[in-house]
């Protein structure tokens, strides 16, 4: 639209990059500090002398088990992940391709609660987790949240795409249902399933709030309500803390380079075009 | 989000012309119970964790619901009544964070709108490194609140945080106190978070510019229309759905802020940015009333249901 000339376009470009990756590469820097260096005022940008203090801390503290909470992290994103890849994905093939007494109102229900904002659920949620014993356990981190209705619009609007005549030749063959959906079906959604499972796995292993209330022992804390704690105990030891936050990141950020295109496709999908 | 609901459904009313006798027959083949065999591991989750919860609720709401007592007592509105009566004893706090959550949706929601559209324009023609651009934008966003909550409160440190620095270095004020007094609580919070998700919103926006037809633009240059005409006359009413689910999912994010507070600015100075949902956790989860709890929380949900149902009024009224 606006006629900015490439060299103005760059030019602001790069400025809002900096902007955006400027805080990120700082954190990665200070990470690598000294102690000494990072409280310098003026502070200095390179991490001179190199150190891996901050992570020597964090990898060998029993107080605060930093790698047993990034397993936690990485164990609980996994399970979440195929689990909402599970149960979504069958729902979705029932109410995109079957019709049954009660889909609408099903799916009524469904995107109903897209609108709701989640945390005015946290209350009932807890008490419900802790009636059936829930609490500081791994299963309250994995499956509460795993009630994903934004997984089974998603996954519905994606196979309401595919032409219904591709499972026309699997019914000619006797396939059942079951074998049209994991043999003709699941295989064409390739693209949607890996979306939603780079959405799920970021939501879960970001996840701070239910996490916090949840979770006590220090030994089952996942990774982001640990930071809490490492922040509490070394209140100002920032090459400490901000390699406890590169540790959070490291993982996404890996996972973001690798999927970009289905993220960013995924996310504007999703919300508009289904 | 109505309109992609709607979308939805159309698509599922008027099939392709081969859709109504392969869907009769794909209903036909299996068993009756074979849709609901599909359903039930989805909807046992839902059930649990997503339709009980709203009623149950409701239903604690109504109690004085002790976490750490065995009774319960029906109280019936009493705790719906507490927040609107001065003199009860959560009346203050609860009100203060109602404002607290007001001005940071306030003062966020326009620059969450506006600042990713303005993104998505420069980031919409093809051109060379545009992907590593749009990559670098979004990459905030796939960070969690805790890294960017500590991540901020030390770029934000008065002393030691790099923000005073750069502002020093240009000449400008370096003391600013940015986590510790108002205004600047606010203008971290709302900055951070501007920072953090607006690379979110410029995709959703990329997306829908996408989506305007190339001729309308064509149409609009040979009537004579400028860049600005064109964008007034064709982006603007072209992105129309775009701009209310964007506007609609940012108030709901927004209005649910808690992690930036608890972690940067830790609800200073005093508990003036102590948000609405860091109240109900605290009022349920850490002093255990979880009936009062559960009334702010259907208060909450049902003051952005009103704010999301005035959303889509005025967008269809402005329509006609």
């Amino acid at each position: 639209m606006s006629k900015l000339r490439p060299v103005a376009r760059y030019a602001a470009l790069i400025l809002i990059t900096l902007i955006f990756v400027t805080p990120l590469v700082w954190m990665l820097l200070t990470s690598v500090k000294t102690y000494d260096v990072a409280q310098q005022d003026p502070p200095s940008w390179l991490p001179n002398p190199f150190s891996t203090y901050g992570y020597d801390q964090i990898l060998n503290n029993t107080a605060n088990p930093v790698l047993r909470w990034f397993l936690n992290s990485m164990l609980a994103a996994t399970l979440h992940t195929l689990l909402v890849l599970v149960t979504a994905s069958m729902a979705a093939y029932a109410l995109a391709r079957m019709r049954f007494r009660g889909r609408g109102l099903l799916f009524a229900l469904i995107v109903g609660t897209l609108f709701l904002p989640p945390t005015s659920l946290i209350i009932p949620n807890f008490i419900i987790a802790e009636r059936i014993n829930w609490i500081d356990t791994l299963t309250v981190v994995v499956v509460p949240g795993a009630a994903s209705a934004f997984g089974v619009f998603f996954l519905r609007q994606f196979f309401l795409s595919i032409p219904a005549e591709l499972e026309e030749a699997a019914v000619l063959d006797g396939a059942n249902q079951w074998q049209i959906f994991r043999q003709v079906l699941l295989p064409l959604s390739k693209p949607a399933l890996a979306t939603l499972a780079v959405l799920s796995f970021l939501t879960n292993w970001n996840d701070f709030l239910w996490p916090v209330y949840v979770l006590f022992s220090p030994e089952r804390l996942t990774l982001p309500a640990g930071l809490g704690l490492l922040q509490g105990a070394y209140v100002t030891d920032y090459p400490v803390i901000m390699a406890g936050a590169m540790l959070a990141s490291v993982p996404v950020l890996i996972l973001f380079v690798f999927a970009q295109r289905h993220v960013i496709q995924g996310v504007s999908r999703s919300g508009l075009k289904g | 989000m109505a309109d992609v609901i709607e979308a939805g459904a159309a698509r599922d009313s008027a099939p392709p012309p081969s859709g109504p006798t392969s869907r009769r027959r794909a209903t036909q083949r299996g068993n009756r119970a074979t849709p609901y065999l599909f359903l039930a591991p989805y909807l046992v989750l839902f059930g649990v964790f997503g339709l009980a919860p709203i009623l149950f609720g409701v239903w604690i709401s109504l109690h004085q619901w002790d976490l750490q007592l065995p009774n319960r007592p029906f109280i019936g509105f009493d705790n719906y009544q507490d927040l609107f009566s001065s003199d009860s004893a959560i009346y203050g706090d609860w009100w203060s964070s109602v404002r607290a959550t007001g001005i940071f949706t306030l003062f966020s929601v326009p620059l969450l709108v506006v600042i990713p559209l303005g993104l998505a324009l420069l980031l919409n023609r093809s051109f060379p490194g545009r992907t590593f651009f749009r990559a670098a934008f979004f990459a905030p966003y796939v960070l969690g609140v805790a890294v960017i909550g500590l991540l901020w409160r030390f770029l934000l440190d008065a002393n030691l945080g790099l923000v005073n620095l750069l502002l020093g270095a240009v000449g400008l004020p370096s003391d600013t106190p940015w986590v510790t007094d108002v205004p600047w609580a606010w203008v971290s919070l709302v900055g951070v978070t501007v920072w953090w998700t607006c690379g979110f919103n410029a995709v959703i926006y990329l997306a829908g510019l996408q989506d305007i037809p190339p001729e309308l633009y064509e149409a609009a240059k040979v009537d004579g229309a400028g860049g600005w005409d064109r964008f007034r006359h064709v982006t603007i009413p072209g992105l129309r759905p775009v701009v209310l689910f964007v506007l609609t999912t940012t108030i709901l994010a927004s209005a649910n802020v808690f992690g930036q507070a608890l972690l940067i600015t830790q609800g200073a100075p005093g508990e003036q940015t102590r948000t609405v949902v860091w109240r109900i956790v605290d009022e349920g989860l850490r002093d255990y009333d979880a009936g009062r709890a559960a009334a702010m929380s259907v208060f909450f949900a049902l003051m952005l249901a009103v704010v999301s149902v005035v959303n889509f009024r005025l967008f269809r009224y402005r329509e006609d």
